[in-house]
C-alpha cells in the first residue's frame, strides 16, 4: 500500500530569546492512503507545529532544521512556493478547531465556496451548484439558501459542517483535521465524527486527525501516533495502542482519562510534573523526569522499538510494558 | 434532613431579544428571551451538585443568577435563609458564596502577582489577613502550590497552576458554598485529575457545598453527588449521579450520555444520535421543548408541556420517560 503522507526525521526549531526552542524533534509518521491516522498529545506536544510544517506555513521564526515531508512521494520541504500554493486546498486541506475564525465573516458562504474553486475552469453557476451539492452532502438543511448566508447566521455545528464541506470540495488526497470537534457539544461531536467517517469512505482521502480526546481517536482512527514534548513516542493500530500501551506516557495518559473509570474513585490519577524546557531538552528519554519507571538506562536516548507488527514505542522497556 | 443551603423556586432570567425602536414595536412577549425558564432546585449542605448541558442550555446563566450577577425576571432564590431575590446585601453574601470562573488565566488580573491575587478577597471584604505573606503562602499550599509562586504573574503560570490560584482565591474567606464554572475547561487530562482531587479533598475537609457547572461528562461520577441536566433553560432531569448516568430516564439525558466517546476501541455501544441542533431561545418549540429532536416523541408531545415529576430521589420532565426495565 502506498503512503499518502510520509514524514521523516522532521525537526523544527523556533528562534526565541532563550535560544532555539526545539518544538519538533525527529518526528516520523506515515499516513497510508485511505486511512485515518490520529495524533494525540497534550498542550505543548507540537501538534500545531506539525500541522504548520505539513502545510509549509511556518511562522517567521520557525526553521525546519532537518527532515522531509512527502505527499505521494513529492517533497514539500523546500518546494517552490508556487507549487506549494497549487497543492494547498487541492491536494492537502485543513479543517480547523474554531469554525468561526476559519470562515470570513464578511463574505457569504456561497462566495467563499466559489472562491476556493478558482483553479477550476467552469463557470460561476457551475461552481455554486457544486458548492450547494457539497453543503447538502455534509448534512446542511436547505443548502441553496445557505449559499447566501453569512457565517454568523449559522450555528457552531453548521459552521463546522461548512468548513468540512470547503475542505473536501476539491477532493483532497490528504485532509488534516485539527481538533475539529473540540469547540462542539457532545451530541454534535458524534454527528461530526460520523460525517467524517462517511466522507472518508466516499472520497477515499487519507485523514490526519489531531485531537487530545482519547475517546474520539479510539472511535474514529485506524492508527494513532502519541506525541509528547515534540517527539512521537508511540505509534500503532488504535486497538494495539489503547489496549497494550507500550510507552509509559501513553499508559499514564489512558489511565488519567476519567471516562475509562466506570465506578467512582477516591483519587483520580494524574501525571505529576511539567513539560521539560524545550530550549534545552534533557538528555536521554524525554519523559524521564515524569516517569516513575525510569532507570539509569533512560539517560540514553531510546530507539523506536517494535512491539508487535507496526506498533512501536520509543522506550527502553517497550517490550515489557506492551506485554 | 436539615434545611437546604440553597433553594431556587421557578427562577426566570430574561435577556432582551430586541433593541431600540424594534423592541418598542414588538409585542411584549417577543421582547425578551427566557434564558432560564422556571428553575426549581434544592442544594443540601455539603453536597456537590453538577449542572450539565450543552452550549446555550443556561448553565452559566444559572450560576450568574445565583451569584447575583444577573437580575431575576421572576422566582425566588434562598441562600442560608436570606432572600436573594429581594435586593440583599450582596457584599456580605458573596463572602459566603465564592465563584470560580471559567477561564483560569483570564479571570486573574494580569498586573497583579499571585500574592496580591490571593489576598484580594481580604481587601475587598475588609478582612484582616494576619500576616499577609504567611496567609497567602498557606492558601497557596492548600491549593497545592509552593511559596515560590507568590511573586509570579498570571502569564507565568500554566493552565493548571492558574486554576489552583483560582481555587485559593475562592477559598480565601472560608465560604459556605462554591460555584465552579467549568473547573476543568482548557486543562489537559493529565492535569485535570489533580484539580478534581484538590476540589474533592477540600470538600471532604471543610464540608463545603459545591455547585459545578460542566459539559465534561467523564468527570461527573468522580466529583458529583447529584446531577441536574439542563436543556433550553429548564431542568429536564435531576437525581443521584450513578442513577442518572446508568439509567437515564429522559431521552435527552440518554442521548447525551451515549454521545460521549470512550477511550476503548473494543466497546461499540448503541449510540443515540440526535438529529439537528438545540433550537434558538427565540423559537422555543411548543409542548415538550425537546420533541423535535426526540427519537421517541409521540404526537401529543408537541401539545402538552411536561412537568418535572419526582419519583424517589430523582425527577424527570418527560411524558414518556424511559422505563427502568427496558
Amino acid at each position: 500500500m502506498t503512503d499518502t503522507l510520509t514524514v521523516d526525521g522532521l525537526t523544527v526549531h523556533y528562534a526565541t530569546r532563550e535560544g532555539a526552542l526545539q518544538a519538533l524533534r525527529d518526528v516520523a509518521l506515515d499516513v497510508p492512503a485511505g486511512q485515518i491516522v490520529g495524533i494525540v498529545g497534550e498542550s505543548g506536544c507540537g501538534k500545531s507545529t506539525l500541522i504548520n510544517a505539513l502545510l509549509q506555513l511556518m511562522p517567521e521564526n520557525a526553521r525546519i532544521a532537518a527532515g522531509s515531508v512527502r505527499l505521494e512521494g513529492e517533497e514539500l520541504v523546500g518546494a517552490p512556493s508556487r507549487r506549494l500554493r497549487d497543492m494547498r486546498g487541492r491536494d492537502i486541506s485543513v479543517v480547523f478547531q474554531d469554525p468561526m475564525t476559519s470562515l470570513n465573516p464578511v463574505l457569504t458562504i456561497g462566495r467563499q465556496m466559489r472562491d476556493i474553486q478558482y483553479r477550476e475552469t467552469c463557470g460561476n453557476a457551475e461552481k455554486l451548484s457544486r458548492a450547494a451539492a457539497m453543503l447538502g452532502r455534509v448534512g446542511l438543511p436547505d443548502p441553496e439558501a445557505k449559499l447566501d448566508a453569512y457565517p454568523h447566521e449559522l450555528s457552531g455545528g453548521q459552521r463546522q459542517r461548512v468548513a468540512i464541506a470547503m475542505a473536501v470540495l476539491m477532493r483532497p488526497k490528504l485532509l488534516i483535521a485539527d481538533e475539529p470537534t473540540t469547540a462542539l457539544d457532545a451530541t454534535l461531536e458524534v454527528q461530526i465524527i460520523e460525517l467524517l467517517k462517511e466522507l472518508q469512505r466516499e472520497i477515499g482521502c487519507a485523514i490526519l486527525f489531531i485531537s487530545h480526546h482519547l475517546g474520539v481517536i479510539a472511535e474514529l482512527c485506524d492508527r494513532v501516533v502519541v506525541m509528547y514534548a515534540g517527539e512521537a513516542v508511540e505509534e500503532g493500530p488504535v486497538a494495539d495502542v489503547f489496549l497494550h500501551p507500550s510507552h509509559p506516557y501513553t499508559a499514564k495518559l489512558i489511565e488519567c482519562d476519567p471516562g475509562r473509570m466506570k465506578t467512582k474513585v477516591a483519587l483520580l490519577p494524574a501525571i505529576p510534573g511539567d513539560l521539560p524546557d524545550m530550549t534545552t531538552p534533557p538528555e536521554g528519554c524525554i519523559f524521564r523526569d515524569r516517569c516513575d519507571k525510569a532507570t539509569d538506562l533512560c539517560r540514553t536516548k531510546p530507539e523506536a522499538l517494535a512491539v508487535n507488527g507496526t506498533h512501536w514505542a520509543r522506550c527502553h522497556f517497550a517490550a515489557e510494558y506492551g506485554a | 434532613m436539615t434545611a437546604p443551603i440553597l433553594t431556587l423556586r421557578d427562577v426566570v432570567v430574561e435577556f432582551p431579544a430586541l433593541r431600540g425602536i424594534k423592541a418598542l414595536m414588538a409585542p411584549r412577549h417577543a421582547r425578551h428571551v427566557q434564558a432560564l425558564n422556571g428553575i426549581s432546585l434544592d442544594v443540601q449542605r455539603g453536597e456537590t451538585l453538577a449542572i450539565v448541558g450543552e452550549s446555550g442550555s443556561g448553565k452559566t446563566t444559572l450560576a450568574r443568577a445565583i451569584n447575583g450577577l444577573l437580575p431575576l425576571a421572576g422566582g425566588e432564590i434562598w441562600f442560608n435563609d436570606i432572600a436573594l431575590h429581594q435586593r440583599p446585601d450582596w457584599h456580605a453574601i458573596r463572602r459566603q458564596m465564592a465563584m470560580m470562573f471559567q477561564d483560569p488565566v483570564g479571570s486573574l488580573s494580569p498586573r497583579k502577582t499571585v500574592r496580591d491575587l490571593v489576598l484580594e478577597p481580604f481587601a475587598i471584604h475588609g478582612q484582616t489577613a494576619g500576616n499577609p505573606t504567611e496567609t497567602a503562602a498557606r492558601l497557596l499550599e492548600d491549593a497545592g502550590l509552593n511559596a515560590d509562586f507568590l511573586h509570579r504573574y498570571p502569564h507565568q503560570l500554566s493552565g493548571g497552576q492558574a486554576r489552583r490560584v483560582g481555587v485559593a482565591r475562592a477559598l480565601a474567606l472560608n465560604p459556605a458554598m462554591v460555584l465552579a464554572d467549568e473547573p476543568t475547561a482548557g486543562l489537559d487530562v493529565s492535569v485535570q485529575g489533580e484539580i478534581l482531587n484538590l476540589l474533592n479533598g477540600i470538600k471532604a475537609e471543610h464540608g463545603l457545598t459545591t455547585i459545578i457547572i460542566t459539559h465534561n461528562l467523564n468527570i461527573l461520577r468522580h466529583i458529583a453527588d447529584r446531577i441536574a441536566v439542563m436543556y433550553l433553560g429548564r431542568i429536564v432531569e435531576i437525581g443521584p449521579v450513578t442513577q442518572i448516568m446508568e439509567q437515564p430516564r429522559h431521552p435527552y439525558t440518554a442521548a447525551l450520555m451515549s454521545a460521549n466517546p470512550e477511550p476503548d476501541p473494543t466497546t461499540r455501544r448503541e449510540r443515540i444520535i440526535l438529529s439537528g441542533e438545540t433550537p434558538a431561545l427565540t423559537a422555543r418549540p411548543s409542548g415538550c421543548e425537546f420533541h423535535p429532536r426526540c427519537p421517541v416523541a409521540r404526537t401529543d408531545c408537541s401539545a402538552r408541556v411536561p412537568e418535572l415529576t419526582k419519583t424517589g430521589l430523582r425527577a424527570v420532565s418527560c411524558h414518556y420517560p424511559i422505563s427502568e426495565n427496558t
